[in-house]
């Protein structure tokens, strides 16, 4: 028999917003990165619009969680569930807000050719994108050995980043200087969202086991 | 041990590995392999705890865990019990007290108990103080003064009854009557102080003020509480043991057990997820 029913219940509504504001979060870098890709300004405006909704869910999460902690005093792994919420949530939002930025370089480069080829870039993308995916799957499995690759998965991203930062500093001149900027800001804001990543599921571990990834290993 | 192996694995046959994570200090009680049965009801089985000096050690556990027939046994109040039996040993201060050669009443002197419901003589605020004192043949007006101001300031209560000590003890409140007998407790200069789940007939506020105190008195004596309330036991002990069917499941430093506890059964009982 469940005794708290309720609660169970509540922490599961938790969950829920917190996968739906990953999948904004997700949505929105996706979006943006093709609207560079595709020189679509349209799409890139809507995920700056778009961002107003992920920083309400953000407030909502954390709303939420203070209440079902002053309510029911949760402790041990519920409690570690409450304050693994709050910061996954504060990781998200922040993933959603290099969405923006992705989608506000991409405008600023505009319709001009790109100077080399993306693929690193892209490389960085894809990846991100999988570990957030993974991400959420382990964070509503609360699964730590997915978790653990996830972490894994953020080396290959910091190789690409490095890989493609090389390469914009070669083409870097006069001329180029306006995409060279924007195409290292947008790879910084890549890696930064799997840094993002990499966070929640080193949260995700300490929900699980109540100890930090890493020590005691 | 490494406890993350313990979660993954079985949990060893105790789970008390952590306590040491609690500075050490002297033992005041040591319950070896204690088993206890009415008459055939096996109550506590194969108990082992240590108990520190200046520390509030809490046992927590659902009803008929055996966590209040094992505080009794602590000053062998569970020998009014009919068709008691025990086994195994409990020292206080190094000598056995289930020995029967140990005197129950030098026993009750070292060790005090404060009960659920408070439960004062129907006498003065004042003769209830002196009550212990007087039997132990103290009868200087001005010692019994003393001890009357010293234990009523002790148990946090002497500023809201020094200038009504004569009157009748049924006067005061809930929470104050308990602050009274935590009093009467501390009139015979215990070593320790059992309470049996001395606020759950108090008040919100009345129930802060004792675990208040709870945390001054543990500067001079060692104490150990069953409660039923585990936000208390997480907020004023230093120890928590789990009570399961009348075993140990864990005992632990209180901040292990309720933040990361090595049992599930443990963490399932205080998510309450079941009790």
């Amino acid at each position: 028999m469940v005794v708290r029913e309720n609660f169970e219940l509540q922490l599961k509504e938790l969950q829920e917003k917190i996968v739906r504001l990953a999948n904004l979060a997700s949505g929105a870098i996706s979006k943006s990165y093709a609207a560079l890709e595709n020189n679509n300004v349209d799409d890139a405006l809507e995920v700056i619009d778009d961002d107003t909704i992920a920083d309400l869910l953000e407030e909502e999460i954390n709303d939420f969680a203070i209440l079902l902690i002053a309510k029911q005093q949760p402790v041990a792994i519920d409690l570690r569930r409450i304050i693994a919420a709050i910061k996954i949530a504060s990781d998200i939002e922040r993933m959603a807000d290099f969405g923006v930025n992705i989608a506000k370089s991409a405008i600023r480069i505009g319709d001009q050719p790109f100077i080399l080829p993306l693929t690193p870039l892209r490389q960085m993308h894809d990846i991100t994108l999988k570990m957030i995916e993974l991400s959420i799957e382990a964070f509503e499995k609360e699964d730590v050995v997915l978790s653990r690759e996830i972490i894994e998965m953020d080396d290959e991203v910091d190789r690409f980043y490095g890989e493609m930062i090389r390469s914009l500093l070669r083409l870097s001149d006069e001329k180029n200087l306006q995409q060279v900027t924007q195409l290292s800001l947008i790879a910084r804001y890549l890696e930064r969202t799997a840094d993002h990543t990499t966070n929640i599921a080193e949260n995700i571990y300490f929900l699980v086991r109540g100890r930090y990834i890493g020590r005691n290993e | 041990m490494n406890m993350t192996l313990m979660r993954e694995n079985e949990s060893p046959a105790n789970g008390f590995e952590n306590v040491e994570s609690v500075p050490f200090s002297e033992k005041v009680y040591e319950t070896s392999n204690l088993n206890l049965w009415y008459g055939e009801n096996h109550a506590l089985k194969n108990i082992n705890l240590d108990m520190h000096q200046n520390e509030v050690t809490a046992i927590i556990g659902p009803s008929g865990c055996g966590k209040s027939t094992y505080i009794k046994t602590l000053n062998r109040m569970i020998e009014l019990v009919p068709d008691v039996k025990t086994t195994g040993q409990i020292k206080y201060r190094n000598r056995n007290i289930l020995d029967q050669s140990y005197k129950v009443e030098d026993l009750r002197t070292q060790v005090g108990m404060v009960f659920q419901k408070p439960n004062p003589f129907p006498k003065s605020i004042y003769d209830n103080v002196v009550y212990g004192p007087r039997i132990h043949g103290i009868k200087n007006k001005k010692v019994l003064d003393e001890i009357v101001e010293k234990s009523l300031k002790g148990a946090a209560i002497w500023d809201e009854v020094k200038d009504r000590l004569h009157e009748n003890a049924y006067g005061l409140s809930g929470g104050q009557q308990q602050r009274l007998c935590i009093a009467r407790c501390l009139a015979i200069e215990p070593d320790v102080i059992l309470m049996d789940e001395p606020t759950s007939a108090l008040d919100p506020i009345s129930t802060l003020k004792i675990e208040e105190l709870v945390q001054e008195l543990k500067k001079d004596f060692s104490i150990i509480i069953v409660t039923h309330n585990m936000q208390q036991a997480a907020r004023i002990s230093d120890r928590t043991a789990f009570f399961l069917n009348g075993e140990v499941i864990e005992y632990s430093d209180t901040n292990t057990i309720f933040s990361n506890p090595n049992d599930k059964r443990t963490e399932d009982y205080i998510t309450g997820r079941f009790g």
